[in-house]
């Protein structure tokens, strides 16, 4: 047996150690928020936390993430609230199935930098594909939700 | 249209599973002759419901695929107006792909166009029956009585009703005759052509949107499957040793090919199926699998080879296409000047972020799916024709679909879920790989393009010869299909924007060695590659602004009347011009390196023009700026048509730097996103979008129209910063990435 924290929630699961966190999680857990993209870390659909950090889960294998805090789309922080707000705000997803990747991506932004710059969100986002191509919708979102946090 | 009607509460029940009380509303509309089912005759067959229940609620149950296009939200928006509700009262549902709701199909940017006016019409008898009721009630006039945010209200006394409240009484009143459903004028529209959020908006943002590929019953099997590399090859014969000692793999299931009768449906490829409790066993099942292969006739096809044979026909003598104007040759002859060029675009693929997928449940004699299809229609006809069960024991649920670009309006994943199912006895998920996705997908056509031109002395265009070689989408359903076919080529090049006196169309030959399919802007991507980069090049040879150029090319004011309900108008084409023109500044001084592009097209009856700011520094470009502006009509949903301009923008830029297919052997050479790449956040312009307010002109195509001015406007842009004219797509492959 294999026990992954999940969104501050403990799971058991019977699995090969060398399945990808995200196939253990959409077809094992149960948790299908988390997307299959590309299986090849070249997408960013299947984002994740681990312990905070940023993660392809098509890439790393479920043993990686055993002992450590996993945030998927369906968990929450208060980054990934604020940014839920923003993408709301600027109706920022089209067919929405790269979002619960470019969310998770963009909380690993905020986590680490406060008020990040154009640049910044460059560098922090372009791992993520989004083939409708909602880029400029993700930027300008990404810093309405500085401004919401800064307001409160 | 058909005439809106009341609907059977009993078939509500069975087909919506919805309770149902209150109002129901439907009507159906046929959209076009592309349907493959046949209706019951005198069978009233509607596609579009309205309920409204006691407690206010409203669902619309709509018949086309929701897959980003926002198509839900606009529709919701057309029906709440007319029907004075609030806007926070309305669900909407996706029918299922059943004969009785009509054609369901996504393709064409047709949604909007087609189901409008019957949203609107549903959302007005909706509030005549809600206010003949309340008259009655009040024991008033009618005419006293007006609707207003989801009550009905009393101008006489001040009293009002909640909609909910009525639709008991109302449900008794008789539907208006048509002719006397009166839809609100334009300006008093509250929703229609205003900023509206998708409806779908939380359910993108918490996990909890559910696609094809997240769909779960009990005791689900997931597939992967091994597919030929050569296009309609076959197994010979493979050995599964391997495959089935992989944890959770449970069986190899041989898949025959299915080929399609000729003139209709899509097949399937057939190969070698791993059946796996979960996905990722499947897959890896699939990569411990031995397969010799028949490759067949595809197997000698080389893409660059066979760029070669186009380019070599296209500069001979090939097909007249009708619709030849004056005589180019005497225009030649007599020409100041001649320009000539040949231009090329790779073969592409859809790469939705979803990839193709399906469940399938098949028992006894009945077969239920659940698929994002765009087409479930054709789906389900072909499931009928394959499987030979019957339409009506045929159940299509459509999911969300993560992404479509008419990828997902054929079918094939859908047929090999079947089989499967069939074959295991139990539901079956298919799950295509990205791999497969790109090495296995109804590509977007190549093509070849030879342009001659003539200027007369004082630089206008005397003589337009185009001579295309292009493998059409006809040869999917009819072998030897050599040849681009006449609505092939009224996507752009028989129907052009511009008033040539001189003008002849010339088809070569193509044969299809891959599976040729439409793909976002179809043959559009051509056309406006090949018109916009050669008006750029007569501009130059002209030595006049390319924008004036344009503006001279499209030419005096008229109207061609054609055979749809939207004829071309030439003044909406120059106002786009004009006004991207001034949005951009055109004509200002630019910084070192940096070049501006135009192009315009006109495609699925709207008008676009696109300006492209590039900078060009040590050979590679970075696009700066894009300027859109979209003639498209009525507008429902301002916002998801801005949405949909900045993605075309996006999508059309990936094309011109990045897209390619191409194959040896017969076999797809790409693999994943690392070779077959798509632009991303660091690519990303700064994207200017306007929209032509002509909210009393029909609406027509938004989805596709913004796509295929991108790549000349970069290509132009590249030229008029550097003097260097791209004229073979990708610009990865010309070293400027
Ligand atoms: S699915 Fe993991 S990066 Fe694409
Ligand atoms: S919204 Fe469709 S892929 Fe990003």
């Amino acid at each position: 047996m294999t026990k992954l924290s999940i969104n501050n929630k403990f799971y058991e699961i019977d699995v090969q150690d060398d399945m990808p966190l995200l196939w253990a999680i959409r077809d094992i857990v149960g948790l299908t928020g988390t997307k299959f993209g590309c299986g090849v870390a070249q997408c960013g659909a299947c984002s994740i936390l681990i312990d905070g950090r940023l993660t392809k889960s098509c890439s790393m294998p479920v043993a990686y993430g055993v002992g450590k805090e996993i945030l998927t789309i369906e968990g929450t922080t208060q980054n990934l609230e604020y940014l839920r707000e923003a993408w709301f705000d600027g109706n920022v997803p089209q067919c929405g199935y790269c979002q619960s990747g470019q969310l998770i991506a963009a909380t690993s932004l905020l986590d680490k930098i406060e008020n990040p710059t154009d640049k910044d969100i460059d560098d922090a986002m372009s791992s993520n594909i989004c083939r409708c191509g909602t880029y400029s919708r993700i930027r300008k979102a990404i810093h309405k939700a500085v401004a919401l946090k800064n307001q409160n | 249209m058909s005439k809106i009607q009341q609907i059977n509460r009993r078939d509500f029940v069975k087909f919506f599973g919805l309770a149902s009380t209150g109002i129901i509303l439907g009507c159906n509309v046929s959209s076009n002759k592309k349907e493959f089912l046949p209706q019951v005759d005198g069978m009233f067959t509607p596609n579009l419901f309205v309920q409204i229940q006691r407690d206010g609620n409203i669902t619309l149950i709509a018949s086309r695929s929701e897959m980003g296009q926002g198509i839900k939200t606009s529709l919701a928006s057309a029906i709440a107006d007319e029907l004075e509700a609030d806007w926070q009262y309305i669900t909407v549902k996706q029918a299922t792909g059943n004969a009785k709701y009509g054609n369901q199909n996504t393709d064409g940017s047709r949604s909007v166009r087609t189901i409008l006016e019957p949203m609107r019409k549903m959302g007005a008898a909706s509030k005549m029956m809600l206010i003949t009721a309340a008259a009655k009630k009040w024991n008033v006039a009618e005419s006293v009585c007006k609707a207003e945010n989801h009550y009905i209200i009393n101008s006489n006394s001040g009293d009002k009703i909640f909609f909910g409240d009525l639709v008991d009484e109302a449900a008794e009143v008789a539907i208006p005759a048509d002719e006397n459903i009166k839809l609100k004028k334009v300006e008093d529209f509250k929703y229609i052509g205003k900023d509206l959020k998708s409806v779908d908006l939380k359910d993108f943002t918490d996990g909890t949107a559910t696609y094809g590929i997240d769909f779960r019953i009990p005791n689900l099997k997931f597939a992967a499957i091994a597919r030929c590399p050569v296009t309609y090859g076959t197994v010979k014969s493979f050995d599964s040793t391997d495959a089935e000692k992989v944890a959770g793999v449970e069986k190899v299931i041989k898949l025959n090919k299915m080929d399609p009768p000729i003139g209709q449906f899509f097949g399937a490829l057939g190969g070698v199926a791993v059946i796996a409790n979960n996905t990722w066993s499947a897959f890896q099942g699939k990569l411990e699998l031995d397969i010799e292969w028949n490759y067949g006739e595809n197997h000698s096809f080389n893409s660059d080879e066979y760029k070669k044979r186009l380019t070599q026909r296209v500069h001979q003598k090939a097909k007249l296409v009708p619709g030849k104007k004056g005589d180019v040759f005497t225009a030649f002859e007599e020409a100041d000047k001649i320009v000539e060029a040949t231009y090329h675009v790779p073969f592409l693929t859809h790469a939705p972020m979803e990839v193709p997928n399906a469940t399938a449940w098949f028992q006894e004699n009945k077969i239920e799916v659940w698929a994002p299809l765009q087409d479930p229609q054709t789906a389900r006809a072909e499931l009928a024709h394959f499987f030979e069960i019957s339409l009506e024991n045929i159940t299509i649920n459509v999911t969300m679909l993560g992404g479509g670009f008419g990828r997902k309006s054929k079918s094939d994943f859908v047929v090999e879920a079947v089989a499967l199912s069939k074959e295991m006895g139990t539901p079956v998920q298919v799950v295509w790989t990205r791999e497969d996705d790109i090495k296995h997908g109804f590509y977007h056509s190549t093509s070849a393009q030879y342009l001659k031109g003539s200027l007369d002395k004082n630089g206008n265009v005397s003589g337009w010869l185009q001579r295309l070689a292009m493998p059409s989408i006809a040869s999917i359903f009819k072998p030897l299909s050599d040849y681009a076919t006449g609505s092939e080529l009224n996507q752009g090049f028989t129907n052009n924007p511009y008033n040539l006196t001189n003008f002849r169309l010339e088809n070569a030959k193509a044969e299809a060695h891959v599976r040729i399919g439409w793909m976002r802007s179809v043959i559009n991507i051509h056309s406006g590659f090949g018109n916009n980069s050669f008006v750029d090049e007569l501009a130059n040879a002209a030595n006049v602004d390319p924008v004036q150029f344009h503006l001279g090319l499209i030419g005096k004011d008229r109207v061609i009347q054609g055979k749809s309900e939207h004829p071309y108008n030439s003044k909406r084409m120059k106002d786009v011009l004009i006004k991207t023109s001034q949005m951009a500044n055109w004509g200002r001084t630019l910084p070192e390196n940096h070049g501006l592009g135009v192009a315009i097209q006109y495609s699925f009856y709207s008008y676009v023009a696109t300006i492209v700011e590039v900078a060009v520094i040590d050979d590679k470009v970075k696009v700066k700026n894009t300027w859109t502006t979209i003639d498209c009509g009525l507008v429902l949903n301002k916002d998801n048509v801005k949405n949909q301009l900045e993605g075309s923008v996006f999508f059309g830029m990936s094309l011109a730097m990045y897209g390619k297919i191409s194959t040896t052997e017969g076999a797809v050479e790409q693999n994943n996103f690392f070779d077959y790449q798509m632009t991303r956040m660091k690519d990303a312009p700064n994207i200017h979008i306007h929209i032509m307010d002509k909210m009393n002109e029909k609406p027509t195509g938004v989805g596709e129209a913004g796509v295929p001015v991108i790549a000349p406007a970069i290509c132009n842009a590249i030229f008029n910063a550097t003097g260097k004219r791209v004229r073979s797509l990708p610009l990865v492959d010309a070293g400027m990435v």
